[in-house]
Protein backbone atom coordinates (compact mmCIF):
# COMPACT_ATOMS: atom_id res chain seq x y z
CA UNK A 1 0.00 0.00 0.00
CA UNK A 2 1.42 3.38 -0.87
CA UNK A 3 -1.01 5.67 0.40
CA UNK A 4 -2.15 6.26 4.02
CA UNK A 5 -5.99 6.53 4.96
CA UNK A 6 -6.56 9.64 7.22
CA UNK A 7 -9.20 9.55 9.85
CA UNK A 8 -12.94 9.67 7.93
CA UNK A 9 -14.59 9.20 11.20
CA UNK A 10 -18.42 8.36 10.64
CA UNK A 11 -21.19 10.27 11.24
CA UNK A 12 -22.21 9.25 14.19
CA UNK A 13 -18.59 10.15 15.84
CA UNK A 14 -19.34 14.10 14.98
CA UNK A 15 -23.00 13.09 15.76
CA UNK A 16 -22.44 12.10 19.67
CA UNK A 17 -19.56 14.96 20.17
CA UNK A 18 -21.08 17.83 18.94
CA UNK A 19 -24.52 16.39 21.17
CA UNK A 20 -22.75 13.86 23.97
CA UNK A 21 -25.57 11.37 25.88
CA UNK A 22 -25.12 11.26 29.38
CA UNK A 23 -21.82 13.56 29.81
CA UNK A 24 -20.68 14.33 33.32
CA UNK A 25 -19.48 13.49 36.84
CA UNK A 26 -22.24 11.61 38.68
CA UNK A 27 -22.13 12.67 42.34
CA UNK A 28 -23.78 9.44 43.81
CA UNK A 29 -22.38 6.68 41.25
CA UNK A 30 -21.95 3.63 43.23
CA UNK A 31 -18.89 2.96 41.40
CA UNK A 32 -16.28 4.87 38.94
CA UNK A 33 -13.32 4.19 37.31
CA UNK A 34 -10.69 5.32 35.12
CA UNK A 35 -8.69 4.20 32.23
CA UNK A 36 -6.27 6.21 29.66
CA UNK A 37 -3.38 8.87 30.45
CA UNK A 38 -3.03 12.68 30.13
CA UNK A 39 0.57 12.00 28.51
CA UNK A 40 -0.86 10.31 25.42
CA UNK A 41 -3.90 12.87 25.51
CA UNK A 42 -6.93 10.44 25.98
CA UNK A 43 -8.44 9.32 29.26
CA UNK A 44 -12.05 8.27 30.16
CA UNK A 45 -13.98 8.23 33.37
CA UNK A 46 -16.73 6.36 34.24
CA UNK A 47 -19.61 6.72 36.67
CA UNK A 48 -21.70 3.68 37.05
CA UNK A 49 -25.25 4.09 39.15
CA UNK A 50 -26.16 0.01 40.10
CA UNK A 51 -28.89 -1.37 41.47
CA UNK A 52 -27.29 -3.26 44.37
CA UNK A 53 -29.87 -5.82 44.97
CA UNK A 54 -30.68 -6.66 40.83
CA UNK A 55 -27.00 -5.95 39.43
CA UNK A 56 -28.82 -3.41 36.95
CA UNK A 57 -27.06 0.01 35.43
CA UNK A 58 -29.38 2.30 36.47
CA UNK A 59 -27.74 5.30 35.22
CA UNK A 60 -24.24 5.66 33.84
CA UNK A 61 -22.33 8.55 32.37
CA UNK A 62 -18.66 9.63 31.33
CA UNK A 63 -16.30 12.34 31.69
CA UNK A 64 -13.43 12.55 28.55
CA UNK A 65 -10.40 14.30 28.18
CA UNK A 66 -9.75 12.83 24.39
CA UNK A 67 -9.93 13.37 20.68
CA UNK A 68 -13.62 13.65 18.99
CA UNK A 69 -13.83 9.52 18.69
CA UNK A 70 -12.92 9.35 22.40
CA UNK A 71 -15.73 11.42 23.83
CA UNK A 72 -18.00 9.18 21.08
CA UNK A 73 -16.76 5.77 22.18
CA UNK A 74 -17.77 6.86 25.74
CA UNK A 75 -21.11 8.38 25.18
CA UNK A 76 -22.00 5.66 22.79
CA UNK A 77 -20.90 3.03 25.63
CA UNK A 78 -23.22 4.80 28.48
CA UNK A 79 -26.19 4.56 26.25
CA UNK A 80 -24.92 0.80 25.51
CA UNK A 81 -25.44 -0.15 28.81
CA UNK A 82 -28.48 1.67 30.01
CA UNK A 83 -30.46 -0.57 31.93
CA UNK A 84 -28.39 -3.83 31.47
CA UNK A 85 -27.16 -6.29 33.90
CA UNK A 86 -23.35 -6.04 34.90
CA UNK A 87 -22.95 -8.98 33.32
CA UNK A 88 -24.36 -8.03 29.88
CA UNK A 89 -22.37 -4.48 29.72
CA UNK A 90 -19.27 -6.55 30.63
CA UNK A 91 -20.28 -8.56 27.54
CA UNK A 92 -19.74 -5.37 25.48
CA UNK A 93 -16.73 -5.42 23.01
CA UNK A 94 -14.66 -2.76 21.63
CA UNK A 95 -15.83 -4.16 18.34
CA UNK A 96 -19.13 -2.96 19.64
CA UNK A 97 -18.99 -0.53 20.51
CA UNK A 98 -16.89 1.00 17.27
CA UNK A 99 -19.61 -0.60 14.96
CA UNK A 100 -22.60 1.51 16.71
CA UNK A 101 -20.07 4.51 15.85
CA UNK A 102 -20.52 3.31 12.31
CA UNK A 103 -16.93 1.94 12.76
CA UNK A 104 -13.46 4.11 14.05
CA UNK A 105 -11.04 4.27 11.78
CA UNK A 106 -7.84 2.17 12.75
CA UNK A 107 -5.77 4.45 14.03
CA UNK A 108 -8.65 5.24 16.54
CA UNK A 109 -10.02 1.78 17.60
CA UNK A 110 -7.87 2.21 21.00
CA UNK A 111 -10.66 4.53 21.59
CA UNK A 112 -13.17 2.38 21.73
CA UNK A 113 -11.11 -0.57 23.79
CA UNK A 114 -10.46 2.78 26.13
CA UNK A 115 -14.32 3.32 26.81
CA UNK A 116 -14.66 -1.03 27.29
CA UNK A 117 -11.57 -0.96 29.33
CA UNK A 118 -13.06 1.89 31.83
CA UNK A 119 -16.09 0.74 31.98
CA UNK A 120 -14.63 -2.95 32.73
CA UNK A 121 -12.70 -1.62 35.30
CA UNK A 122 -15.18 0.01 37.44
CA UNK A 123 -17.26 -2.90 37.12
CA UNK A 124 -14.39 -5.06 38.46
CA UNK A 125 -14.23 -2.38 41.35
CA UNK A 126 -17.85 -3.11 41.91
CA UNK A 127 -16.92 -6.50 42.81
CA UNK A 128 -14.07 -6.26 44.76
CA UNK A 129 -14.92 -3.25 46.06
CA UNK A 130 -18.46 -3.10 47.39
CA UNK A 131 -20.04 -6.27 46.77
CA UNK A 132 -17.26 -8.33 47.65
CA UNK A 133 -17.97 -11.12 45.76
CA UNK A 134 -16.64 -11.60 42.16
CA UNK A 135 -18.73 -13.57 40.10
CA UNK A 136 -17.93 -16.12 38.02
CA UNK A 137 -18.12 -14.55 34.95
CA UNK A 138 -15.97 -11.54 35.46
CA UNK A 139 -12.36 -13.47 34.43
CA UNK A 140 -9.81 -13.57 37.28
CA UNK A 141 -6.94 -12.52 34.60
CA UNK A 142 -7.50 -8.94 33.38
CA UNK A 143 -9.46 -8.99 29.64
CA UNK A 144 -7.18 -7.69 26.74
CA UNK A 145 -9.67 -4.21 27.20
CA UNK A 146 -8.26 -3.73 30.50
CA UNK A 147 -4.62 -4.75 29.45
CA UNK A 148 -4.96 -2.49 26.59
CA UNK A 149 -5.38 0.48 29.29
CA UNK A 150 -2.43 -0.73 31.51
CA UNK A 151 -0.16 -0.57 28.19
CA UNK A 152 -1.55 2.37 27.08
CA UNK A 153 -0.78 3.86 30.68
CA UNK A 154 2.32 1.85 30.74
CA UNK A 155 3.62 3.24 26.96
CA UNK A 156 2.52 6.63 28.09
CA UNK A 157 5.24 6.37 31.48
CA UNK A 158 7.69 4.76 29.30
CA UNK A 159 7.27 7.59 25.89
CA UNK A 160 7.52 10.39 28.53
CA UNK A 161 10.58 8.79 30.00
CA UNK A 162 12.15 8.89 26.72
CA UNK A 163 11.32 12.10 25.82
CA UNK A 164 11.80 13.26 29.58
CA UNK A 165 8.68 14.65 29.73
CA UNK A 166 7.55 15.47 32.91
CA UNK A 167 4.33 12.98 34.04
CA UNK A 168 2.52 13.48 36.76
CA UNK A 169 2.87 10.45 39.05
CA UNK A 170 -0.21 8.01 39.92
CA UNK A 171 -2.62 9.60 41.94
CA UNK B 1 -16.36 7.10 -2.60
CA UNK B 2 -14.34 8.52 0.46
CA UNK B 3 -16.91 7.53 2.91
CA UNK B 4 -16.67 11.15 4.15
CA UNK B 5 -19.74 12.57 2.61
CA UNK B 6 -21.75 11.83 5.51
CA UNK B 7 -19.79 13.25 7.98
CA UNK B 8 -19.52 16.27 6.25
CA UNK B 9 -23.67 15.95 6.48
CA UNK B 10 -23.42 15.88 9.69
CA UNK B 11 -20.72 18.34 10.00
CA UNK B 12 -23.02 21.42 8.23
CA UNK B 13 -21.99 24.48 7.10
CA UNK B 14 -21.05 26.73 9.63
CA UNK B 15 -22.02 30.59 9.53
CA UNK B 16 -18.32 31.69 8.37
CA UNK B 17 -15.05 30.67 7.11
CA UNK B 18 -12.44 31.52 8.58
CA UNK B 19 -9.13 29.64 7.34
CA UNK B 20 -6.14 30.29 9.74
CA UNK B 21 -4.63 26.43 8.77
CA UNK B 22 -1.78 27.78 6.60
CA UNK B 23 1.06 25.88 8.11
CA UNK B 24 -0.70 23.01 6.56
CA UNK B 25 -2.14 24.25 3.47
CA UNK B 26 -2.48 27.33 1.61
CA UNK B 27 -4.54 28.57 -1.06
CA UNK B 28 -3.40 30.07 -4.48
CA UNK B 29 -4.00 33.47 -4.83
CA UNK B 30 -6.02 33.86 -7.63
CA UNK B 31 -3.60 36.29 -9.52
CA UNK B 32 -0.99 33.67 -9.17
CA UNK B 33 -3.60 30.99 -10.81
CA UNK B 34 -4.11 33.61 -13.89
CA UNK B 35 -0.55 33.91 -14.53
CA UNK B 36 -0.52 30.29 -14.62
CA UNK B 37 -3.37 29.37 -16.84
CA UNK B 38 -2.09 30.06 -20.12
CA UNK B 39 1.42 28.12 -19.55
CA UNK B 40 -0.94 25.09 -19.23
CA UNK B 41 -3.32 26.24 -22.38
CA UNK B 42 -0.96 27.91 -24.81
CA UNK B 43 2.38 29.19 -24.45
CA UNK B 44 6.26 27.85 -22.64
CA UNK B 45 4.23 25.13 -21.89
CA UNK B 46 7.32 23.21 -23.15
CA UNK B 47 11.08 21.71 -22.01
CA UNK B 48 13.48 24.51 -21.83
CA UNK B 49 15.92 22.26 -23.11
CA UNK B 50 14.74 21.68 -26.67
CA UNK B 51 15.69 23.33 -29.26
CA UNK B 52 12.77 24.70 -31.05
CA UNK B 53 10.23 27.70 -30.77
CA UNK B 54 8.15 26.64 -27.65
CA UNK B 55 11.92 25.23 -25.95
CA UNK B 56 13.42 28.53 -26.35
CA UNK B 57 10.40 30.42 -25.46
CA UNK B 58 9.99 28.50 -22.41
CA UNK B 59 13.96 28.60 -21.42
CA UNK B 60 13.02 32.82 -21.72
CA UNK B 61 10.10 32.35 -19.31
CA UNK B 62 12.14 30.17 -17.28
CA UNK B 63 14.96 32.33 -16.51
CA UNK B 64 12.76 35.56 -16.19
CA UNK B 65 10.74 33.47 -13.54
CA UNK B 66 13.68 32.41 -11.77
CA UNK B 67 15.18 36.24 -11.96
CA UNK B 68 11.72 37.39 -10.14
CA UNK B 69 11.89 34.77 -7.21
CA UNK B 70 15.59 35.88 -6.75
CA UNK B 71 15.33 39.45 -6.38
CA UNK B 72 13.82 39.52 -3.07
CA UNK B 73 16.41 37.56 -1.41
CA UNK B 74 19.34 39.61 -3.58
CA UNK B 75 20.59 36.48 -5.00
CA UNK B 76 21.72 35.09 -8.24
CA UNK B 77 18.86 32.84 -9.59
CA UNK B 78 21.64 30.11 -11.22
CA UNK B 79 22.12 29.98 -7.19
CA UNK B 80 18.12 28.60 -6.74
CA UNK B 81 17.58 24.92 -7.63
CA UNK B 82 14.10 24.14 -7.90
CA UNK B 83 12.48 21.18 -6.54
CA UNK B 84 9.14 19.78 -5.83
CA UNK B 85 8.81 20.68 -2.16
CA UNK B 86 10.47 21.87 0.99
CA UNK B 87 10.57 18.37 1.79
CA UNK B 88 12.90 17.82 -1.09
CA UNK B 89 14.68 21.21 -0.25
CA UNK B 90 15.56 20.15 3.07
CA UNK B 91 16.76 16.26 1.98
CA UNK B 92 18.71 17.89 -1.09
CA UNK B 93 20.72 20.32 1.26
CA UNK B 94 21.44 17.54 3.90
CA UNK B 95 21.84 14.40 1.56
CA UNK B 96 23.33 16.20 -1.54
CA UNK B 97 26.17 17.04 0.73
CA UNK B 98 27.04 13.58 1.50
CA UNK B 99 28.17 12.35 -1.97
CA UNK B 100 31.18 14.90 -2.29
CA UNK B 101 32.25 15.33 1.16
CA UNK B 102 32.51 12.05 2.42
CA UNK B 103 35.40 12.59 4.91
CA UNK B 104 33.18 14.38 7.67
CA UNK B 105 30.44 12.53 9.46
CA UNK B 106 28.65 14.76 11.79
CA UNK B 107 25.49 16.87 11.45
CA UNK B 108 24.00 19.41 13.68
CA UNK B 109 20.31 20.14 13.65
CA UNK B 110 17.96 21.58 16.43
CA UNK B 111 15.81 19.81 18.00
CA UNK B 112 12.97 21.80 16.87
CA UNK B 113 13.50 22.08 13.05
CA UNK B 114 10.72 20.14 10.95
CA UNK B 115 10.82 16.76 10.93
CA UNK B 116 11.71 16.89 7.33
CA UNK B 117 15.20 18.11 8.63
CA UNK B 118 15.06 16.05 11.48
CA UNK B 119 14.01 12.96 9.91
CA UNK B 120 16.95 13.23 7.16
CA UNK B 121 19.15 13.62 9.50
CA UNK B 122 18.48 10.56 11.41
CA UNK B 123 17.90 8.66 8.40
CA UNK B 124 21.73 9.10 7.88
CA UNK B 125 22.53 6.79 11.64
CA UNK B 126 22.72 3.80 9.80
CA UNK B 127 25.42 5.19 6.94
CA UNK B 128 27.92 6.01 10.02
CA UNK B 129 27.19 9.26 10.15
CA UNK B 130 26.53 11.27 13.67
CA UNK B 131 23.65 13.18 14.11
CA UNK B 132 24.04 15.62 17.54
CA UNK B 133 20.61 17.37 17.78
CA UNK B 134 21.19 20.74 20.03
CA UNK B 135 18.27 22.09 22.83
CA UNK B 136 16.26 24.96 22.54
CA UNK B 137 15.31 27.18 25.26
CA UNK B 138 11.51 26.49 26.66
CA UNK B 139 10.51 29.64 24.02
CA UNK B 140 12.06 27.69 21.24
CA UNK B 141 15.61 29.50 20.81
CA UNK B 142 18.19 27.44 19.78
CA UNK B 143 20.83 26.85 22.36
CA UNK B 144 23.92 28.49 20.58
CA UNK B 145 26.15 27.30 23.60
CA UNK B 146 25.68 24.17 22.96
CA UNK B 147 26.05 24.56 19.29
CA UNK B 148 29.55 25.93 19.87
CA UNK B 149 30.23 22.57 21.53
CA UNK B 150 28.99 20.60 19.52
CA UNK B 151 30.85 22.05 16.20
CA UNK B 152 34.74 20.31 15.25
CA UNK B 153 36.30 18.71 13.03
CA UNK B 154 34.41 16.40 12.15
CA UNK B 155 31.13 18.23 11.19
CA UNK B 156 30.05 18.44 7.71
CA UNK B 157 26.80 20.04 7.77
CA UNK B 158 24.86 22.54 10.76
CA UNK B 159 20.87 22.63 9.83
CA UNK B 160 18.99 25.72 11.46
CA UNK B 161 15.67 27.24 10.33
CA UNK B 162 15.22 31.06 10.46
CA UNK B 163 11.51 30.75 12.19
CA UNK B 164 10.44 28.25 13.55
CA UNK B 165 7.18 27.21 11.90
CA UNK B 166 5.10 25.80 14.88
CA UNK B 167 6.88 28.38 17.69
CA UNK B 168 6.78 31.25 15.50
CA UNK B 169 10.54 31.70 17.46
CA UNK B 170 13.18 33.55 14.74
CA UNK B 171 16.20 31.95 15.52
CA UNK B 172 19.45 33.82 15.61
CA UNK B 173 20.73 32.37 12.61
CA UNK B 174 23.08 35.01 11.77
CA UNK B 175 24.53 34.24 15.12
CA UNK B 176 24.51 30.77 14.48
CA UNK B 177 26.73 31.33 11.35
CA UNK B 178 28.71 33.08 12.45
CA UNK B 179 30.16 30.61 15.10
CA UNK B 180 30.04 28.06 13.12
CA UNK B 181 32.06 29.51 10.40
CA UNK B 182 34.54 30.79 13.45
CA UNK B 183 35.06 27.50 13.92
CA UNK B 184 35.61 26.54 10.38
CA UNK B 185 34.54 28.31 6.57
CA UNK B 186 34.16 24.75 5.59
CA UNK B 187 31.67 23.49 7.83
CA UNK B 188 28.04 24.03 5.67
CA UNK B 189 25.40 25.83 7.19
CA UNK B 190 21.59 25.26 5.70
CA UNK B 191 18.70 26.95 6.96
CA UNK B 192 15.04 26.03 6.79
CA UNK B 193 13.18 29.12 5.60
CA UNK B 194 10.13 27.48 4.77
CA UNK B 195 8.37 29.72 7.74
CA UNK B 196 10.07 32.73 7.49
CA UNK B 197 10.32 33.47 3.27
CA UNK B 198 7.93 36.48 3.05
CA UNK B 199 7.03 36.97 6.72
CA UNK B 200 10.59 38.19 7.65
CA UNK B 201 13.22 40.20 5.88
CA UNK B 202 16.00 38.03 4.81
CA UNK B 203 19.00 39.02 2.87
CA UNK B 204 21.00 35.81 1.77
CA UNK B 205 23.15 38.45 0.27
CA UNK B 206 24.53 39.50 3.64
CA UNK B 207 23.33 36.51 5.62
CA UNK B 208 25.79 34.35 3.44
CA UNK B 209 24.25 30.79 4.62
CA UNK B 210 25.67 27.91 2.45
CA UNK B 211 21.80 26.55 1.70
CA UNK B 212 18.67 27.55 2.01
CA UNK B 213 14.75 26.47 1.30
CA UNK B 214 12.17 28.33 0.31
CA UNK B 215 8.48 26.95 -0.36
CA UNK B 216 5.81 28.51 -2.31
CA UNK B 217 2.59 27.62 -1.24
CA UNK B 218 3.47 29.11 1.80
CA UNK B 219 3.23 32.55 0.05
CA UNK B 220 0.24 31.78 -1.91
CA UNK B 221 1.97 30.05 -4.79
CA UNK B 222 0.61 26.65 -6.29
CA UNK B 223 1.76 23.15 -4.12
CA UNK B 224 4.87 21.46 -5.82
CA UNK B 225 7.09 23.68 -6.22
CA UNK B 226 9.89 24.66 -3.75
CA UNK B 227 13.79 26.58 -4.06
CA UNK B 228 16.88 25.49 -2.43
CA UNK B 229 19.65 28.11 -2.84
CA UNK B 230 23.06 26.35 -3.11
CA UNK B 231 25.59 29.12 -2.84
CA UNK B 232 27.74 29.71 -5.64
CA UNK B 233 30.57 27.13 -5.45
CA UNK B 234 29.26 24.43 -3.33
CA UNK B 235 28.80 20.89 -5.24
CA UNK B 236 25.98 18.75 -4.69
CA UNK B 237 24.69 15.74 -6.18
CA UNK B 238 20.64 15.24 -7.16
CA UNK B 239 18.29 12.80 -5.06
CA UNK B 240 17.72 10.72 -8.15
CA UNK B 241 18.66 10.10 -11.77
CA UNK B 242 17.07 11.11 -14.75
CA UNK B 243 17.35 13.29 -17.98
CA UNK B 244 19.72 15.94 -18.97
CA UNK B 245 18.10 18.99 -17.31
CA UNK B 246 18.03 22.81 -16.99
CA UNK B 247 17.69 22.28 -13.17
CA UNK B 248 20.87 20.00 -12.20
CA UNK B 249 19.93 18.75 -9.00
CA UNK B 250 15.99 18.20 -10.06
CA UNK B 251 16.82 16.09 -12.64
CA UNK B 252 13.36 15.73 -15.05
CA UNK B 253 11.15 17.76 -16.58
CA UNK B 254 10.54 21.28 -15.73
CA UNK B 255 7.27 22.75 -14.57
CA UNK B 256 6.56 26.16 -16.15
CA UNK B 257 3.22 26.64 -14.86
CA UNK B 258 4.29 26.19 -10.99
CA UNK B 259 7.07 28.12 -11.56
CA UNK B 260 5.67 31.05 -13.24
CA UNK B 261 2.77 30.99 -10.04
CA UNK B 262 5.96 30.62 -7.54
CA UNK B 263 7.16 33.98 -9.24
CA UNK B 264 4.07 35.59 -9.19
CA UNK B 265 3.22 34.71 -5.40
CA UNK B 266 7.07 35.83 -4.35
CA UNK B 267 6.01 39.18 -6.52
CA UNK B 268 2.69 39.74 -4.70
CA UNK B 269 4.08 38.74 -1.32
CA UNK B 270 7.21 41.26 -1.52
CA UNK B 271 5.07 44.10 -3.45
CA UNK B 272 3.43 45.16 -0.06
CA UNK B 273 6.05 43.50 2.09
CA UNK B 274 6.05 46.39 5.07
CA UNK B 275 2.52 47.37 4.70
CA UNK B 276 1.52 43.49 4.79
CA UNK B 277 4.12 42.82 7.68
CA UNK B 278 2.44 45.41 9.68
CA UNK B 279 -1.04 44.82 9.14
CA UNK B 280 -0.33 40.89 10.19
CA UNK B 281 1.54 41.35 13.11
CA UNK B 282 -1.68 43.80 14.39
CA UNK B 283 -4.05 41.63 13.48
CA UNK B 284 -1.43 38.99 15.67
CA UNK B 285 -1.49 40.93 18.70
CA UNK B 286 -4.58 41.49 18.54
CA UNK B 287 -5.68 37.91 18.44
CA UNK B 288 -2.67 36.56 20.35
CA UNK B 289 -3.36 38.63 23.16
CA UNK B 290 -7.20 38.85 22.85
CA UNK B 291 -7.29 35.10 23.45
CA UNK B 292 -4.94 35.25 26.42
CA UNK B 293 -6.45 37.98 27.95
CA UNK B 294 -10.12 36.49 27.17
CA UNK B 295 -9.55 32.91 28.02
CA UNK B 296 -8.55 31.26 31.43
CA UNK B 297 -5.45 28.81 31.73
CA UNK B 298 -4.29 29.21 28.90
CA UNK B 299 0.03 29.67 28.22
CA UNK B 300 1.39 30.96 24.90
CA UNK B 301 3.75 28.71 22.92
CA UNK B 302 7.02 30.69 21.45
CA UNK B 303 8.42 34.23 22.52
CA UNK B 304 6.27 37.74 22.78
CA UNK B 305 7.34 41.12 21.01
CA UNK B 306 9.40 41.44 17.83
CA UNK B 307 11.09 37.79 18.37
CA UNK B 308 7.72 36.04 17.26
CA UNK B 309 7.06 35.81 13.42
CA UNK B 310 4.07 38.12 12.64
CA UNK B 311 1.98 35.75 11.78
CA UNK B 312 2.29 32.93 14.60
CA UNK B 313 -0.34 32.93 17.30
CA UNK B 314 0.38 29.32 19.23
CA UNK B 315 -1.34 28.75 22.86
CA UNK B 316 -2.18 26.05 25.10
CA UNK B 317 -5.55 25.58 26.56
CA UNK B 318 -5.41 23.73 29.57
CA UNK B 319 -7.82 21.27 30.45
CA UNK B 320 -8.70 20.76 26.45
CA UNK B 321 -7.43 17.74 23.65
CA UNK B 322 -6.01 19.57 21.37
CA UNK B 323 -7.87 17.13 18.41
CA UNK B 324 -11.34 17.31 19.94
CA UNK B 325 -10.53 21.47 19.83
CA UNK B 326 -9.83 21.45 15.86
CA UNK B 327 -13.40 19.83 15.47
CA UNK B 328 -14.88 21.91 17.58
CA UNK B 329 -13.53 24.82 15.96
CA UNK B 330 -14.31 22.80 13.03
CA UNK B 331 -18.02 23.30 13.75
CA UNK B 332 -17.66 27.12 14.11
CA UNK B 333 -16.07 27.59 10.75
CA UNK B 334 -12.16 27.99 12.40
CA UNK B 335 -9.87 25.88 10.77
CA UNK B 336 -6.76 25.15 12.89
CA UNK B 337 -4.31 23.03 13.65
CA UNK B 338 -2.88 21.30 17.28
CA UNK B 339 -0.22 19.83 18.51
CA UNK B 340 -1.66 17.17 20.06
CA UNK B 341 -1.04 13.32 19.78
CA UNK B 342 -4.47 12.05 18.47
CA UNK B 343 -3.97 14.65 15.57
CA UNK B 344 -0.30 12.96 14.34
CA UNK B 345 -1.42 9.61 14.70
CA UNK B 346 0.90 8.40 17.02
CA UNK B 347 0.62 9.03 20.72
CA UNK B 348 3.38 11.76 21.27
CA UNK B 349 2.48 15.36 21.04
CA UNK B 350 4.38 17.47 18.89
CA UNK B 351 8.20 17.30 19.45
CA UNK B 352 8.91 20.69 19.51
CA UNK B 353 6.34 21.56 22.22
CA UNK B 354 8.07 18.63 24.14
CA UNK B 355 11.37 20.11 23.23
CA UNK B 356 10.52 23.72 25.10
CA UNK B 357 9.42 21.33 27.98
CA UNK B 358 5.52 21.55 27.74
CA UNK B 359 4.14 19.25 29.83
CA UNK B 360 2.27 16.79 27.86
CA UNK B 361 -1.32 17.86 29.11
CA UNK B 362 0.15 21.27 27.71
CA UNK B 363 1.33 20.10 24.48
CA UNK B 364 -2.25 17.95 23.87
CA UNK B 365 -4.33 21.18 24.13
CA UNK B 366 -2.48 23.54 21.46
CA UNK B 367 -4.17 25.42 18.88
CA UNK B 368 -1.97 26.74 16.31
CA UNK B 369 -2.98 29.23 14.35
CA UNK B 370 -1.59 31.72 11.52
CA UNK B 371 -2.42 34.51 9.73
CA UNK B 372 -1.90 36.02 6.27
CA UNK B 373 -3.13 38.64 3.67
CA UNK B 374 -5.76 36.77 3.18
CA UNK B 375 -7.08 37.15 6.93
CA UNK B 376 -9.32 40.23 7.72
CA UNK B 377 -9.76 42.35 11.32
CA UNK B 378 -13.56 40.86 11.30
CA UNK B 379 -12.30 36.89 10.87
CA UNK B 380 -9.87 37.68 13.98
CA UNK B 381 -13.06 39.47 15.56
CA UNK B 382 -14.81 36.59 14.72
CA UNK B 383 -12.23 34.23 15.76
CA UNK B 384 -12.19 35.78 19.39
CA UNK B 385 -15.81 35.96 19.68
CA UNK B 386 -16.00 32.35 19.39
CA UNK B 387 -13.00 30.52 21.06
CA UNK B 388 -13.93 30.96 24.87
CA UNK B 389 -17.40 28.95 23.89
CA UNK B 390 -15.52 26.50 21.86
CA UNK B 391 -12.78 26.23 24.87
CA UNK B 392 -15.48 26.37 27.42
CA UNK B 393 -17.54 23.34 25.46
CA UNK B 394 -14.36 20.91 25.24
CA UNK B 395 -13.00 21.86 29.29
CA UNK B 396 -16.74 20.57 29.82
CA UNK B 397 -16.57 17.65 28.48
CA UNK B 398 -13.35 16.84 30.22
CA UNK B 399 -14.93 17.86 33.44
CA UNK B 400 -13.32 16.99 36.71
CA UNK B 401 -10.93 14.66 35.17
CA UNK B 402 -7.42 15.80 36.94
CA UNK B 403 -4.63 16.20 34.32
Amino acid sequence: MSSRIPLPYAPRVLELFQNPQNLGRMEDATIAASAGSPACGDMIAFYLKINEGTGIITKSSFESYGCASNIAAASQLTIMIENKSLEDAWKITWADVSEALGGLPSVKTHCGSLAVGALRRAIRAYYTEISKSIPKWVPENLTKDEKHALEEEALAEKLAKKYKLNVPSDK
Amino acid sequence: MSGVEGLLKQHGKPIKDVYLDWENGSVVDKEVLDVMIPIYLEKTFGNPAITHKIGWETYDFYVKAKTAIAKPLSVDPQTLALTHSFTESNNLAIKGLLPLNKKKKKIIVSEAEHLSVIHTAKSLFNQQYHVDIIPVSNDGTVNLDVLQEKLDDDTLLVSLQTTNHELGTMQPVKAALEIVKDKSEEIFFHTDATAAFGRVPIDYNKLEVDLATFNSNRILGPKGIAALYVREGIKMKALYEGQLSVEILSPDVENPALLAGFAKAVELQFSKFDQVKENITRLRDKLLYGLLTSIERTEMNGPSGERRAPDNVNISYLGCEGEALTVECSMNGIYVSSGSACTSRVLMPSHILTAIGRKPEEAHGSLLMKLNRLNTEEQVDYVLERMPKIISRIRSITGGIEL
